[in-house]
């Protein structure tokens, strides 16, 4: 059924007993030619542009609980392009627009909102920092605008200017960055896959991956064998533990990444606010609740929460920056299982498997990356070779040299 | 989460930086594959752990932690200097 006006009226005039559900509940058939495994965002974007735009019919997204469920479900919503380095900003450009066009492109409603996205300065070394970001960003196509303290000031002036400590010299902003709204985004897909015939089976958990000279032909499932021509891996969190299914070990480490939601407010903060000197960002939902977070934990985890510490620094932040928000109560807190890289950057390769392609290593920016990442692996699954707007992300890098690192940290997954 | 320090006691896990898996052996540098795996590639895996922490906000010392990643239980730990002599 096609989202309209008219719809919407006929299904009223209807007593809205006529909607029907979004997408269908598949059943595994025996074999597919693709199988993408991980029914996130970037698994059902994945399987939208197979269908869409590459034409491609017979495939099926595996999802191990039910749509929604993993990091598409609970992120803090924020798109932007603000990299530093032209092999992320590439990718991440393609994925923003994306998603100025995805709502018409999909036929639905995943409130894409452009409020700007502002990251802060405080000190004279910072604002040269971002002031290269921003001609980066420029350079590639991307748009951004270097603020001063008065251009701060004229946006949000509810902002702690008093602050001896961190004095807010300026800001980077990004127009054309912002929010939007993550379950709908999975559900934009699902239904869009769906509709053009991809199979999206929940409660389906590969356990194994098959490979016979060399070539992966089909994966194990809590719900039986599944043969496969192609195999495509987006379980970003989970990337080791399924890659080690075909002996794969990988640049990742897994992290916990927390986010908070406060109680709803009336609107306080119009756009995406970023302080520059600790870690702590914010925006404000549609529903409300201011929705921030800060660093990952730091440590290897699986266990999808983390600790006070954490906690206490995001706070920190959100009273030096704003205090203005001190009395609002947390709502909701949850940790995210995230793939951090040896270099902070994504991964979107073939690998040494025939048959067997990987999309992982998103740190804590996938959500972002929905669009550009379902639509350059779905390339890489169609083409056997990588899209020109990621084809830096390979996973020999590392052996390479030419690694992708915007921090300029090195090895140590903690510190991207 | 707490770490229990040979020398300190039981410390919270924010006065120490985490530094990743201990199970590695630093291999002779003319071997580039070999230190290809050692600097970049992980098991990463669910379940129990071992791994680096340094006393950063207290006695500085380099603990070799075993925990599970999955619960956040700390087992033991160990000053990483007395497992390297042995």
């Amino acid at each position: 059924m096609r989202y309209s006006l008219m719809s919407l009226l006929r299904q009223t005039l209807a007593g809205h007993k006529g909607w029907t559900p979004q997408w269908r509940d598949a059943a595994p058939k025996a074999e597919y030619d693709i199988v993408i495994v991980g029914g996130g965002g970037h698994g059902l974007a994945t399987a939208y542009y197979l269908a869409k735009e590459y034409g491609l019919k017979n495939i099926a997204v595996l999802e191990k609980s039910w749509i929604g469920s993993g990091n598409i479900g609970r992120n803090t919503t924020i798109i932007r392009s603000n990299y530093l380095l032209s092999e992320n900003i590439s990718l991440y450009e393609l994925s923003l627009k994306l998603w100025e066009g995805l709502e018409q492109d999909f036929n639905y409603n995943a409130m894409v909102s452009q409020r700007g996205v502002l990251n802060l300065y405080h000190s004279d070394g910072q604002r040269d920092a971002y002031a290269r970001r921003g001609n980066m960003m420029r350079l590639n196509g991307a748009d951004s605008e270097l603020l001063d303290r008065e251009g701060v000031r004229k946006l949000y002036q509810f902002l702690n200017f008093d602050a001896a400590r961190f004095p807010i010299q300026g800001g980077l902003l990004q127009k054309r960055g912002g929010t939007v709204r993550h379950d709908a985004v999975a559900w934009g897909y699902a239904r869009g896959a769906s509709d053009r015939g991809v199979d999206v089976i929940q409660n389906c958990e590969v356990t194994g991956i098959d490979i016979v000279d060399g070539r992966a032909v089909g994966v194990q499932t809590s719900r039986g064998a599944i043969k496969a021509k192609k195999i495509g891996l987006a379980v970003a969190g989970s990337s080791s533990r399924v890659a080690a299914m075909a002996g794969m070990r990988l640049p990742i480490e897994s992290h916990v990444l927390q986010a908070f939601v406060s109680e709803g407010l009336k609107p306080i903060i119009p756009g995406v606010i970023t302080f520059g000197a600790g870690h702590f960002y914010i925006s404000q939902s549609d529903k409300g609740g201011l929705v921030f977070g800060g660093d990952i934990d730091g440590y290897n985890s699986y266990a999808q929460r983390g600790n006070l510490p954490v906690v206490e620094d995001v706070c920190e932040g959100g009273m030096a920056l704003m205090p203005a928000i001190g009395r609002a109560r947390m709502l909701r807190n949850w940790g995210g299982l995230v793939d951090m890289s040896m270099d902070g950057s994504p991964i979107i390769d073939r690998t040494h498997v025939k048959g067997l392609y990987l999309n992982a290593g998103w740190c804590y920016g996938g959500f972002k990356a929905t669009p550009g990442s379902g639509l350059v692996f779905a390339h890489l699954l169609a083409k056997d070779e990588p899209h020109p707007a990621a084809n830096r992300l390979l996973l020999d890098r590392f052996r390479s040299g030419h690694i992708v690192d915007e921090k300029g940290q090195g090895a140590q997954p903690n510190l991207h | 989460m707490r770490i229990p320090c040979p020398y300190c006691g039981s410390r919270d896990a924010s006065e120490f930086s985490y530094s990743g898996d201990a199970t590695l052996t630093r291999p002779a540098p003319e071997n580039t594959e070999a230190m290809f795996h050692y600097v970049y590639l992980r098991d990463n895996p669910v379940g129990v752990h071992r791994e680096y922490w340094y006393h950063a906000a207290g006695c500085h010392a380099w603990l070799k932690v075993t925990r599970n990643v999955s619960t956040h239980e700390v087992i033991d730990a160990v000053l990483a200097h007395d497992e390297a002599a042995s």
